[in-house]
Order: structure tokens, then sequence, then C-alpha cells
């Protein structure tokens, strides 16, 4: 699959809590599944780690997109860190709107230790959308 | 700035093939920060390891960023090496090209390559600002908490206790015991159940270093590994055990009979009981819910002939306060009810029962004495239906997953009831025998040659009464490609097995991860098959799935020689990439307290001035109350705020 010039290629920056989705992460890497490169993983122990600050900073360098993974509702491995992150992140989808910066280039996805095939479909559902979207205009 | 050494690993081929480690080692060494950076076939071997020691030294790294596979797999190898080769271990970090880049990225070498040097300069950027830390050493409470008295809680008792260790081992029932004490004959050795089990319950209750607190349940569980807290409610039983001595005169003059718990229903007992001759603690139990003097003085004819006064209608529910250092979670398992195979009858008929049951029923001191006998007319009956896979397997309307041990006891009880009955015939109706395990395809192949049990491959699609009274069994015969209709005098269902009930609620209350069915998840599936992910919480027996006794035994083993490795430890070892404050720049405002889900975070007034503190043994480093924190004044160690945009900033520049 060679990389065709034209075609828009998304800079996206990936939050993966360490015990789940990256755990994930590394189930769709020892099973060979294959998916689009485009997202570089920054691993943290929990997605509630991941602080509004962090995404707003990845939109201000240019990201196109920003995915955070996290345990399933009930799963995480600190109780309900991942409870703050949907909080935190619902309130930040309505902040992105004020910015003028649209709120679907933000995902949050609960991908399990276990959970290696959905792993790939949600990275390439995500950046196909992000591409559809194009390249960040603010 | 640092001076980091990278090394990029071939990992033979697995990144090699992919990823071009050449090009990366050329772009990376030109990364600000990085003294020196190299490729090398197998950094995890011997020489790798030497190479990067040496380099260490050479080149006066003091940080090391090594670009392998999952840190899950060789971060301790290299944070071991650091340490050995005098670099603070948190000095060291490993970059995941593999599973996160080389075997996802197979097709697309240039892009892989370009994300693998993405990802380096990520995890340079974290070393960049990592501080050297020490782990954070907590004492530990030399005391385990067993919660399940069946087979894998005593076993996990005493192989914890052997090893030195006081237990207190919980069981919510009377007696321990578990559901093997009400087996009849085990597969594949046809060893009776009581009798290899018994031994093991009398050793417990003799142990010095045993509590058997039974008749009591956990209600509250809170700290942490090493330093929990429970509180254990111990259910009044209203008979004093240091008394009562076995006489039985109670019994005798009880009125009231209830259902044996168990015999499964199929008997009756007296409000006040003994569940099974060899109950221990060796003592009896009045049930509350059937016993009317439990309203003031309505009966109390067992206070009236016990010669010792052991009945004491006044005793109420205790709570035992105790501190442990680590959990083994045995709580074992229940059978899913017929009542919700609407197909064979909803459980209405006396003469379908489940394979408890029918344990029950061949067992010596079951109801019948160990005679197959019909519960509606006590005649034996003389053709017997056994079904497999009822409830299990079944992904459209019950559960998808296998319970494992039901094929085995299924030939086990049609092997039984063919030698109690001879003249009898036994009838199997099976999806597939599942019967991995030593001497078991033996004991199968028997059941069939020896007792010439019929196997017929299919399932049961209906089970009903015809207009004789006679039970009539519907099924296929899958490998005639036939309908087949047999008449018979009993049935027995394999039910699925089930996490036993109540322990959804248990296992909330521990807060450890399980799965869609409530079976509680081991931390690996492969590689740590006996412990949660949750330290402190260890795994024995259908707990975690559905197992026979073999596997309950070695799983309660090996969870027990893990307590005891714990316990072993002078001090534990607590990560310490934990919360920790600015408090110039902490303002007090308390908005991290409620976040934190360990009640690590507390204010405290330090001159005059409210600071919200961090009790570093407490926190477990989720990072939840960083990313709260208005005035950035809380800071995880090693996942500062600064290091998490430099390293947004290396994927985006």
């Amino acid at each position: 699959m060679a990389k065709i010039s034209n075609i828009f290629e998304p800079r996206i920056v990936c939050f993966f809590c360490k015990w789940c989705t990256s755990a994930g992460a590394d189930l769709a890497g020892t099973s060979r599944m294959q998916y689009l490169p485009n997202g570089i993983p920054i691993c943290v122990m929990c997605s509630s780690r991941v602080d509004p600050e962090h995404v707003l900073w990845a939109f201000k360098r240019g990201a196109d997109g920003v995915f955070i993974g996290g345990c399933h509702p009930g799963d995480c491995h600190y109780q309900s860190g991942n409870y703050k992150t949907r909080r935190r992140v619902f309130l930040l989808k309505q902040v992105l709107k004020d910015f003028g910066i649209e709120p679907e280039r933000l995902r949050l996805e609960w991908i399990s230790a276990s959970e290696g095939k959905r792993f790939t479909q949600v990275m390439d559902e995500f950046i196909e959308e992000v591409r559809s979207l194009g390249k960040l205009k603010v | 700035m640092k001076r980091i050494g990278v090394f990029v690993c071939w990992c033979g081929s697995n990144i090699a093939e992919t990823v071009d480690v050449k090009k990366v080692v050329e772009v990376i060494k030109k990364y600000p920060g990085v003294a020196h950076a190299e490729d090398y076939i197998f950094v995890c071997s011997n020489p790798g390891q030497k190479l990067v020691q040496e380099t260490i030294k050479e080149k006066r790294l003091d940080s090391l960023v090594i670009a392998c596979c999952s840190p899950t797999l060789h971060e301790t190898t290299f944070r071991d090496l650091s340490r050995l080769t005098g670099l603070n271990p948190y000095q060291c970090e490993i970059a995941n090209i593999r599973e996160q880049c080389s075997w996802v990225h197979k097709d697309n070498k240039e892009e892989a390559t370009r994300k693998a040097i993405k990802i380096i300069r990520t995890i340079v950027e974290k070393a960049n600002q990592n501080e050297s830390l020490e782990p954070i050493s907590t004492p530990v409470t030399r005391q385990a908490l067993v919660i399940g008295g069946g087979i894998a809680g005593i076993q996990a008792s005493l192989d914890i206790a052997n090893a030195g260790y006081e237990v207190l081992l919980v069981e919510r029932n009377p007696s321990i015991g578990g559901h093997m004490i009400q087996l009849s004959e085990t597969f594949p050795t046809l060893d009776c159940s009581q009798c290899i089990l018994t031994p093991k319950m009398v050793e417990v209750s003799r142990h010095p270093k045993i509590r058997v607190l039974a008749y009591s349940e956990v209600q509250e569980i809170s700290g942490y590994v090493g330093n929990f807290n429970v509180k254990i409610l111990k259910k009044p039983r209203y008979v004093i055990e240091d008394k009562c001595n076995l006489c039985g005169k109670c019994v005798d003059v009880c009125p009231v009979a209830a259902p044996s718990e168990f015999d499964n229903n199929l008997a009756a007992r007296k409000a006040i009981y003994l569940p099974f001759p060899q109950a221990i603690p060796a003592t009896y139990t009045i049930d509350i819910e059937h016993c009317p003097g439990f309203l003031p003085i309505a009966c109390g004819k067992c206070a009236d002939v016990c010669e010792p006064q052991a009945i004491d209608f006044d005793m109420r529910p205790e709570i035992i306060e105790e501190k442990v250092g680590a959990i083994v979670v045995a709580t074992g398992y229940d059978l899913y009810s017929p009542k919700n195979i609407g197909e064979y009858g909803n459980g209405k008929y006396e003469d379908v029962m489940d394979g408890m049951q029918f344990e029950r029923l061949l067992s010596a001191t079951g109801p019948t004495g160990g005679e197959v006998r019909r519960l509606s007319d006590n005649k034996v009956p003389k053709r017997v239906v056994f079904v497999s896979c009822v409830g299990s397997r079944d992904t459209e309307h019950h559960l998808p997953y296998c319970s494992k041990i039901c094929c085995m006891y299924m030939a086990k009880h049609a092997m039984l009831y063919k030698h109690k009955v001879p003249d009898g015939e036994a009838i199997v109706f099976y999806i597939d025998t599942r019967a991995g395990g030593k001497g078991y395809e033996e004991f199968v192949t028997r059941t069939q040659e020896e007792d010439k049990v019929i196997y017929i491959r299919g399932k049961a699609s209906k089970i009903f009464k015809n207009g004789n009274g006679k039970l009539i069994v519907w099924g296929a015969d899958t490998l005639l490609g036939k309908q087949v209709e047999v008449e018979c005098d009993m049935v027995v269902l394999s039910m699925a097995m089930v996490p036993s009930n109540g322990a959804k609620d248990l296992i909330s209350k521990l807060k450890i991860p399980s799965d869609a069915y409530g079976f509680v998840n081991e931390a690996h599936p492969k590689l740590r098959p006996v412990e949660s992910i949750s330290a402190g919480f260890y795994l024995a027996g259908c707990t975690q799935a559905p197992k026979d006794i073999p596997e309950t035994v070695a799983q309660a083993s090996g969870a027990a020689s893990k307590v005891t490795d714990l316990f072993a430890e002078e001090e534990l070892k607590h990560e310490p990439i934990v919360a920790a404050v600015d408090e110039d720049l902490c303002s007090g405002c308390g908005i991290c307290v409620p976040l934190c889900p360990y009640d690590a975070r507390e204010l405290e007034i330090k001159d005059e001035k409210r600071i919200a503190k961090v009790n570093e043994i407490l926190c477990e480093g989720c990072g939840s109350c960083i990313s709260a924190c208005p005035s950035a004044a809380v800071q995880q160690r090693n996942f500062k705020d600064n290091q998490i945009f430099k390293m947004v900033d290396a994927i985006l520049s």
C-alpha cells in the first residue's frame, strides 16, 4: 500500500490507559491485526490522567484528531477513573465547539485488554473520520 | 539536558522486517538529549544487555530508552539492568515499537518507520524529564483472609497456614465444605468425595494458625495490598458453639421442618439443624426464618431439652474487624436454575432434577441412603436420560461458555446409576464430549463400553409428560440425522455453572474486575492465572471460571503460594509514580479530595494555610486528581504535565 500523495494523512495523538486500551493495542499487535498508522500512542496510567489541557495543547500544536482510550465502565483499574474522563470529555467537547473545532475530532472509547480486534476497528474508523473532516482549521 | 542512550531492538526480524532500524537510529541520534543511539539484533539477550551496560558506563549515560516490545514484557529486565549498572531504574523507559508499530503496519514500511521514530521521540521526551525515584515501602500484615470455605478455600487456608502465617477463613454457610461435601463420588477415580474432603476439614478446624468464621459474611473492605481492613458480619446461630455437645436432642423435639440445603431441597431438616454429620464447626444452628421460638416464647422446646444450655435466643449479629495483608477469593459456584429452561419444564417435574440433586441421590449420606429412587413415587427408575449443556454453550438464550465439568460428571452419573441399577438403561444426550484431563477420556470410554451407557449425539429439544404421566424426551440424533423420542422415568439436567449466588455483591465490595458473567478476572489469562489485577487479591476455584476439583486445588495452592511470597517480604514495595503536591501552588480548594478513589488526598492546615496532602502509601498513581487541579499544584511523578506536553510536541513537530 504505497502512500498516495494527494490523500490527506491526519496527525492523531492517542492517549491510552495502561491497563485496558494499551493492553488491547498490544493484543492487536500480538495477533498481527493491521490498522492505519496515523495515531501515535502516549501511554498513561489511567485515562483520567488526561487533562483537558493536554487535548487542547495537541490541537493547538496541529493535531487533526485526539483519541482517548480507557477501560469499560465498571472495569477501571482505578475503580472510577474512566467516569471522570467521561465527564471531562463531555464538557471538553462543548468547549471545542466554541473554539471552532469539530467535537468529532476528539474521541473517547472504552477498549478492554481482550478487545484487540475492536481496537483496530475503532482506530481505523476514527482515522477515516478525521480524514473526512480534513485538516484542522483554526 | 540529559545524556540519553537509545537502543533500537530488531527483535530478530519482528521489528527490523517492517521498521528501518538503521534509519530510526540515524534520525534519533540527532534528537535533543540523545547522547547515543544504536540498533542491535536482540537487546534483551545476554550480549545485548552487556552492550547496554558497557555503553552506559562508556558514554556516561544518565537515562535509557529501549525501543523494543511492549513494556509489559521487558520493562523489568531493563530497569533491573539499570539498577545493576548504577542507574536509577526509573530513568529507564521502554518505547513500544513492536506490538504497537511493526506488527500492526506490516505492509507500510515507510509509515511504520516514521511512526517508530515518533514513538521513540515521545519516550525520549519523557525520559528527559524523569526523576530518579525509589519505591515506596509499606509494612505488611501477615494474616490472610480466605473468603469461601469450599475445597478451594480449604486448600488455600491449609497451604498458607502450613507456611506459618495466620489465616482467617470466612464461610457464609453454617459449615465449611462447600459443594464438594455434597458430592457422591468423584471422577475419574470414583473416590468418595466426603472421605477425601473431611480429613482436610478436620485439619482446618484443628490448625493453630487458622480461625474459621462460619455463618459469617464479609461486609466491608478498605485499604490496600498488605494492609486491608475488613469488617465481617458474624450471623447469630442462636447456639453457643463451645457449649453445644452435638447430642441432637434439640432436633428430636423441634416441631418445624424446612428444606435441607445440604440435600438440595430433596429432603427436610429441622429449624435447628446440623447441615451434615461432619460439619465444621461442629455445632447446631437455628434457622430463624423457620424457627417459631424466635418470636418470644412461642416454642423454645429445644432450649428446654438442651442440657449444656447452649441455646441463646438473644444472640445478636456481631461485627468482627480484622487487619489482613492478602485476600483469597474462593466464592465458588452455583448451578443455573432449571427454572430458566422453559422447554425442559421450568423445573416443575419432580423427576427432572439437576446434577447436584442427582449427586445427593447417589450419595450414601443422601436422602435415600444412596439408592436411586424417584421423588414422585419412590420407585427405582429403569430408564434415566442425562442431558448435557443445559444453559451452557447457548449463545442465543442462555450462557455462551462451556461449564467444563458437566461432560465428566454426566459420564460419572450414568456409570454410578448403572452400578446401582444394573438392569436400568442410561441414555446421554450430548453435543460434544469434552474429556480433556488425566484419565478422563478413558473414563468416558469405560462408561460407554463397560457400563453400556448409550450416548446420543444431539440436544434434547423438549421434556414433557404425556397423557399417561410418563416423562418424554424429544431430541435429535445428529449422527443418524433422525428425530428421537425417549420415554423415561427420570431426567438429569447438567446445568451450567454460574458464579455463586451473592458473589456479585461481594466482588463489587472488593472492587476487583470480573467478566460479563460475574466470574472474577485473572491478571493475565495465561501468565498470571491465580491473581487479580488488583494487588493483594488472589483467586481460587470456580470464582474465576468453571473448573473441576484437581484444577481448583491446583489453583488454590497457586494462590496460597502467591500469598506466602507476599508475606515473605520484609516490606512491600509500591510504585513511586504517585501524586506530589507543590505546596506553594496549592490553594487548598480541595477539589482533588473527593476525586481520589483511595482516600489518599486530604486537606491539612500547614502554617495557617490549607494544603491538599498526598498519602503516598495510599496513592495508586492514577492521576485523576492531577488532571482536576485548577492550579496545577499537583503533578504525577514521571508523568508531569510538562512531560506530556513535550510528548505531544514530539508527535506533532
